[in-house]
């Protein structure tokens, strides 16, 4: 793959929080994301949707650089994400290049991963202490606060086996925040919940939205939350981006056919 | 009955505290060759991968017996003396710790692979990831089978009595044949061997599953 058509950097002029520059992937012969060109601009809120395996899961873990890419790169902050630079030159990222750069990002999953050897704050600890090497009294009082804000601080010494689907998610954000991400991503973190604990998660997502100036990236298939929350909604089709606009205008006047049928289909299955 | 308990107990008894300290050292070999070959097996250098890949074959396909006469008598014909006593527990520890290798395998492979896609949006490096995030969940999935091979292991020491070790069976062979008492000198040994397993092991290995199992809060 031929890389010097890409910038080493992006400009301070033409810097977005994410850039996917025809990022492609695929599994053996399977191409799931076709040269994807994206971007994610400062403390901006784009949902993702579309139907199943349409990549839309694929994209949020390339960001995390759980998957590695076959072609194109991804910029952070203006920095590439994928790739380093070596020699005046952009070489596939090594090891410490990844991990420098993913402490800028925080995922969190659909069936939660907490560490189930740990307590609910422990687990909120473990990254700030072992990676970010804070002391363990400055980690224990962020964890606390983060508890605190997602509800779960009358919890924190649970391990998690003993906590609600809906419960264990709130913390796994918290401890996605512990490590102070200037991106989250959130990959379906309510379609393993109960109905009636969904609301409880989606509270905290919100209020994430209002009063913090994180970059997020959702992956979702509650549209009504979605349309509420969201800058921006991108609706991904077969690895493309199909259609992407503001959440009014994507809700009320989809412009592609493919988008109109796949709302269609959503709201009758509702 | 009485009166061949008073007479050889003492020995006996001498005996199972060296099939004990036999025991528990080849142990503490056993899981220091599990983990080193069971982690060496999943590493991403391939010469590390090589190496465990040939001890766990060596020693899960040779037998027992081969082994400790290869360490005890072969050896030394390169320049490595052993005596008895750690030539026993070495071979008996390296054989029951290639199988242990291959649990330690197994159980880090079970841990599911979000809790490495966790650790990794951390950004845990991979040592800790390991050492903080699967091998502590691999550990509670290690016990029950390890269970097994402990006992596996305590009969095994059983062998080390063919280098001359004086450990149980030794003992009770050396009365066997100085008094021909076949049924009291070998059922004595079978009883000890097997208070040994069910009082001592088992109830040990128990109580760390119960141990494991509090610390993930289940308990
Ligand atoms: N590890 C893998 N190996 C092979 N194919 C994979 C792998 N992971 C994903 N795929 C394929 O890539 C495609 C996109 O998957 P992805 O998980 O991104 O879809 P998705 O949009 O998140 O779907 P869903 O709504 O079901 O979660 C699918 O066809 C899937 O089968
Ligand atoms: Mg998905």
């Amino acid at each position: 793959m031929d890389l010097s058509a890409y910038p080493l950097e992006l400009p301070e002029s033409d810097r977005p929080m994410v850039r996917f520059m025809n990022v492609t992937k695929s599994y053996g012969s399977l191409v799931v994301l076709d040269s994807l060109n994206l971007d994610i601009q400062r403390g901006e809120m784009v949902s993702v949707i579309g139907p199943s395996g349409s990549g839309k899961t694929t994209v949020l873990r390339m960001l995390m650089t759980l998957e590695t890419i076959n072609d194109g790169v991804i910029y952070v902050d203006g920095k590439p994400l994928t790739h380093m630079v070596r020699n005046g030159r952009l070489v596939p990222a090594d090891e410490a290049h990844l991990r420098r750069m993913r402490a800028s990002i925080g995922m969190c999953f659909q069936h939660f991963n907490l560490f189930p050897h740990m307590t609910a704050l422990q687990n909120c600890m473990e990254g700030p202490v072992q990676v970010l090497g804070l002391p363990k009294a400055e980690a224990r009082a962020r964890a606390e606060e983060l508890l605190a804000m997602v509800g779960m601080i009358d919890k924190k010494d649970q391990h998690p086996s003993r906590l609600s689907g809906g419960q264990q998610q709130r913390v796994a954000i918290a401890r996605a925040l512990a490590m102070r991400p200037r991106i989250m991503l959130f990959d379906e973190v309510t379609s393993a919940l109960d109905p009636e604990v969904i609301g409880e998660v989606t509270q905290v997502i919100r209020k994430l939205v209002a009063e913090h100036d994180l970059t997020m990236l959702m992956v979702t298939h509650q549209m009504g939350f979605a349309r509420d929350i969201s800058d921006r909604i991108c609706f991904f089709y077969k690895g493309r981006i199909e259609e992407q606009a503001a959440p009014e205008q994507f809700f009320t006047n989809p412009q592609r056919e493919r988008t109109q049928q796949f709302l269609r289909a959503v709201k009758d299955a509702d | 009955m009485w009166e061949f308990l008073q007479t050889y107990g003492p020995r006996l008894l001498d005996g199972a505290l060296v099939t004990c300290a036999q025991f528990i050292l080849a142990a503490l070999v056993a899981c220091v060759a599990a983990l080193a070959a069971g982690l060496g097996r999943l590493s991403s250098l391939w010469p590390v991968r090589s190496l465990s890949v040939v001890y766990i074959e060596l020693f899960r396909g040779t037998s027992l017996l081969v082994q400790l006469y290869w360490i005890f008598f072969v050896l030394p014909l390169f320049g490595i003396s052993l005596p008895k006593f750690e030539a026993g527990f070495l071979s008996v520890g390296l054989n029951v710790g290639a199988y242990g290798a291959e649990i330690v395998r197994g159980a880090i492979q079970a841990v599911p692979r979000g809790q490495w896609e966790a650790g990794y949006a951390l950004s845990m490096s991979p040592a800790k990831r390991m050492r903080r995030i699967i091998l502590p969940q691999a550990l509670v999935l290690m016990l029950p089978p390890w269970g097994n091979l402990m006992i596996e292991l305590l009969k095994g020491t059983a062998l080390v009595a063919l280098i001359a070790v004086p450990d149980l069976m030794f003992v009770a062979k050396q009365i066997n044949g100085a008094t021909f008492r076949s049924a009291e000198a070998f059922g004595a040994a079978l009883v000890i061997y097997y208070l040994l397993a069910r009082v001592l092991i088992t109830p040990a290995m128990r109580g760390l599953e119960r141990a494991m199992a509090r610390r993930l809060g289940r308990a």
